[in-house]
């Protein structure tokens, strides 16, 4: 007779082992596409872009932060997810996400960095907006295996200590990316998803009718957590909710693994169909995952510490291989997604700062040695940095989020109005990181009645104050600046064809 | 119509799709049907009509604002 234990570990075990297999094979048979996207021709087609962006929900923050979240705190979370990425994001997907699709078209970029850097005349500004994409995806790797190792004290009630799943998602990661090839197999990412969204509603199923049907669970919500079925309330003040909903979406669009899909999509179709789809695919996904997490509240599931409410809730009303099935689901996803976010870390590495400042005549293989070992470096450093677990998921996700969001109105800004200068485009990308840093690191210090370096100014999160700040210096310095001889005003809005 | 009035009506249609994603006139309200609060269905419900309007927007408006400034 198996103990409980063993069963659990032989799910997560089995499934991460054939999830690593499947993308595997996945990546033999689809080795001249995946070239195609390293060597970045535009091939990326309407199912894979759609799902691949799809994929980057598919992350700890969704699964284990969300319903975490909504345990403490109550559902409205499913509102701020919905509104930011459902439709904020949806916008800039066309605002930013197509312009950009356009623009690298007509000029042949591949990242963020090159296409400004060129824009603006500079290597420096190509190498700043890598540096500082690293820096920012550096705490969202950590969330992920942060999420797997609370997930899997849930899951085992503690009997797998934090660090050695922490640890295992590591070994996991490196050993896809090196062994599957450092072209992210986009597909097994599509996979992943919909069984992951497959079965996060057969777990809403099953706890809803082994706790008595969706009726009986509002009635124990109403009378444990009788503030959790009204709007607002306790942690959701509107300004959270906008804060948090605006930050996140800005910083999407700036996240390495989504901005460069911007510039491999085939067509344009394939951006129409993915916009119009966004908000219910959103909806999708969100909904039963951190409704779950509301239910454990109202059903009074105790959650031990350090552990993660999804696995505790699907142990008690769902059986052991269940739970075990969901949490290897969801951690086999967080893995592919991971497997994209450090591909795009890594082609920022070497083409904005490897290739330009150390080695312009690198060789091919060299360069993919070197990313791979940077990877293996990237995610050892991120699980070390994950033992110290410096704040909940939610907490760190939306650091990192917010890190990004600092970029996203310089660069839209520059996108759009062609009078932007390079010291214009310098100053409100320093100026707003600077500001943003300093919230992050320093702490808060009461000055008279006026407190600095808080969490929020006028009861606004400082991230917001951040972003307003970096469009009034791109805005204000190329007013007053003029643009330096080396610059291509005319990069981002002359010879743009959809077709 | 001219162009820049089709612009600004889009504008402001993509402005109260954000808006109206969070029923803030529903704010304090605790009231639940089918096991769900009222709130939650709303927001259900104005996620569908927002994928509906950004559909026809691909249909009707596409690329403006972006590519045709030039021509």
């Amino acid at each position: 007779m198996v103990s409980e234990l063993q069963l659990q570990l032989g799910v997560v075990g089995a499934y991460l082992v054939v999830a690593l297999a499947v993308g595997l094979l996945a990546y033999r048979l689809t080795s001249s596409d995946a070239e195609d996207y390293y060597l970045a021709g535009r091939s990326i087609g309407t199912v894979v872009l759609l799902f691949t962006t799809f994929a980057t929900l598919l992350s700890a923050f969704t699964f284990f932060g969300g319903p975490d979240l909504a345990y403490r705190a109550g559902p409205e979370w499913i509102l701020v997810m919905g509104v930011m990425d459902g439709v904020l994001f949806a916008i800039l997907w066309y605002v930013v996400g197509y312009k950009q699709w356009l623009v690298g078209k007509a000029h042949g970029y591949v990242t963020l960095g090159e296409m400004l850097g060129d824009r603006f005349g500079s290597k420096r500004l190509r190498a700043l907006v890598a540096g500082i994409s690293l820096f920012w995806l550096f705490p969202y790797v950590m969330l992920q295996q942060m999420g797997a190792g609370e997930a899997l004290v849930g899951l085992t009630n503690g009997l797998v200590p934090y660090w050695a799943g922490a640890a295992g998602i590591t070994v996991f990661m490196i050993a896809y990316v090196v062994i599957a090839g450092l072209r992210g197999v986009a597909w097994t990412d599509t996979l992943q998803g919909l069984f992951m969204l497959g079965v996060v509603w057969l777990a809403v199923g099953w706890v809803a009718s082994a706790a008595g049907g969706p009726a009986a669970l509002s009635n124990a919500l109403a009378t444990n957590k009788p503030e959790f079925l009204s709007l607002g309330g306790g942690l959701y003040s509107p300004q959270f909710i906008i804060s948090s909903a605006v930050t996140i979406a800005f910083g999407v669009a700036m996240f390495p693994q989504i901005n460069q899909r911007f510039f491999v999509a085939k067509s344009g179709t394939v951006l129409k169909r993915s916009f119009a789809l966004w908000p219910v695919l959103v909806v999708l996904l969100f909904l039963p995952a951190f409704i779950l997490g509301t239910w454990a509240a109202g059903l009074g599931v105790a959650v031990p510490d350090g552990a993660n409410v999804l696995p505790v809730l699907l142990n008690e009303y769902t059986p052991v291989w269940f739970a075990a099935l969901v949490v290897a689901g969801a951690m086999a996803a967080m893995m592919s997604s991971s497997d994209s976010m450090l591909l795009s870390g890594s082609s920022y590495f070497t083409r904005d700062l490897y290739r330009p400042f150390v080695n312009p005549s690198a060789s091919d293989a060299r360069e993919a040695w070197l990313a791979r070992i940077g990877v293996a470096l990237f995610a050892t450093l991120t699980f070390v940095a994950s033992l110290f677990r410096p704040g909940t998921l939610i907490e760190v996700g939306d650091t990192a989020f917010g890190g990004f969001a600092q970029m996203a109105l310089p660069v839209i800004v520059a996108l759009y109005w062609t009078k932007t200068t390079r010291s214009g485009i310098f100053a409100g990308i320093l100026g707003g990181q600077a500001f943003y840093l300093a919230h992050v690191f320093i702490p808060a210090v009461e000055i008279g009645t006026m407190t600095l370096f808080g969490a929020t100014y006028l009861t606004w999160d400082y991230a917001l104050w951040g972003m307003a700040l970096s469009a009034v210096l791109t805005v204000g310095v190329s007013a007053t600046t003029v643009a330096a001889p080396e610059e291509n005003q005319s990069r981002f809005s002359e010879g743009l064809r959809a077709d | 119509m001219t162009s820049t009035r089709i612009d600004y009506r889009w504008i402001a249609t993509f402005a109260i799709l954000v808006t109206f994603a969070v029923p803030w006139f529903l704010w304090g309200d605790s009231r639940v049907f089918a096991g769900l609060p009222l709130w939650l269905w709303w927001h259900v419900g104005w996620m569908i009509l927002t994928a509906i309007v950004f559909h026809l927007f691909t249909r009707e408006a596409w690329d403006r604002g972006i590519v045709g400034e030039a021509r």
